[in-house]
């Protein structure tokens, strides 16, 4: 289930990104460091970190559709908000997201990001998506 | 008689910056430097079929865009900074337009509007062909992590 959303995004790849299991009900996923997720010296760039939180936030949607539900809607940001708090390390970063309300159109999101401590997130998102039915009317 | 001080930091140059970059997320998304000014910088992301977020439409995801303005707009600062000097993103919000059409470069540009003694204040857009239809808008602010002289 939760797994589909992130093995069919090619972007979750570029930057590979793996889910890892579940944490409060939703997919919980790790990115491990590559050199290609780089900022500046010793850190991981925001960019990289922003997209590991969108991933999480399209898994975390995709994992409350029922069966086959993924293939059927495109989740598409509008807005995206980033609080970075610290400073990522060359480490694995891990991810998870909440539904803070899904409705039938929008989906208003909260996703955190984090390395060795959950409690001490390394970034923060918000994110209001729109979800849309791809199959045709 | 002025003798060069060979502390003074040479101004940031971005494309020479891009250029001799061997890796690092920049280098992974191919970001390619188009132009840059006093307090801006332009840059582009050639359209990558790995990063797309919906294998089926095609269209770009979210974060190769929020890559590309953290990018443009932390170029932006050290231009308007003087040169290259430690910072750290406090936030940035991007509002979503419309999706980038599949197959296009998208550019953006960032500019450094304000800069305080503690924090860079950042706005930019992105666009894929014409600036006068954008496909985000973005806003942010940089923690200063030195101090300014």
């Amino acid at each position: 289930m939760a797994v589909s959303a992130v093995t069919l995004l090619p972007y979750a790849d570029f930057l590979g990104i793996e889910a890892v299991g579940e944490q409060d009900g939703a997919p919980l996923l790790r990115m491990p460091f590559a050199a290609g997720l780089g900022g500046a010296p010793g850190i991981l760039h925001g960019g990289a970190i922003a997209g590991l939180l969108e991933i999480a936030a399209i898994a975390a949607i995709d994992a409350t559709l029922e069966d086959g539900g993924e293939a059927r809607a495109i989740f598409k940001p509008v807005t995206v908000t980033v609080d970075f708090m610290r400073p990522g390390a060359h480490v694995d970063t891990f991810a998870c997201a909440r539904l803070a309300r899904r409705g039938g159109r929008i989906a208003n999101i909260e996703a955190s990001a984090w390395q060795d401590d959950v409690a001490r997130p390394v970034a923060v998102a918000r994110m209001n998506l729109l979800i849309r039915n791809r199959m045709p009317a | 008689m002025s003798v060069p001080d060979p502390a003074a930091p040479a101004p940031f140059d971005p494309a020479a910056f891009l250029a001799a970059a061997r890796d690092g997320h920049a280098v992974a998304l191919g970001l390619r430097h188009r132009g840059h000014g006093d307090d801006w910088c332009e840059l582009a992301i050639p359209y990558d079929r790995r990063l797309v977020s919906d294998a089926v439409s095609g269209i770009l995801a979210s974060g190769p865009i929020v890559s590309l303005m953290d990018t443009a707009c932390t170029f932006a600062v050290w231009r308007r900074r003087g040169a290259q000097r430690p910072h750290a993103t406090m936030d940035l919000r991007i509002d979503y337009l419309r999706p980038a059409r599949p197959g296009a470069t998208v550019v953006g540009r960032g500019s450094c509007y304000r800069l305080t003694q503690r924090v860079a204040f950042v706005r930019g857009t992105a666009h894929d062909g014409d600036p006068d239809d954008p496909l985000a808008h973005v806003a942010g602010t940089f923690m200063l992590l030195d101090q300014w002289r």
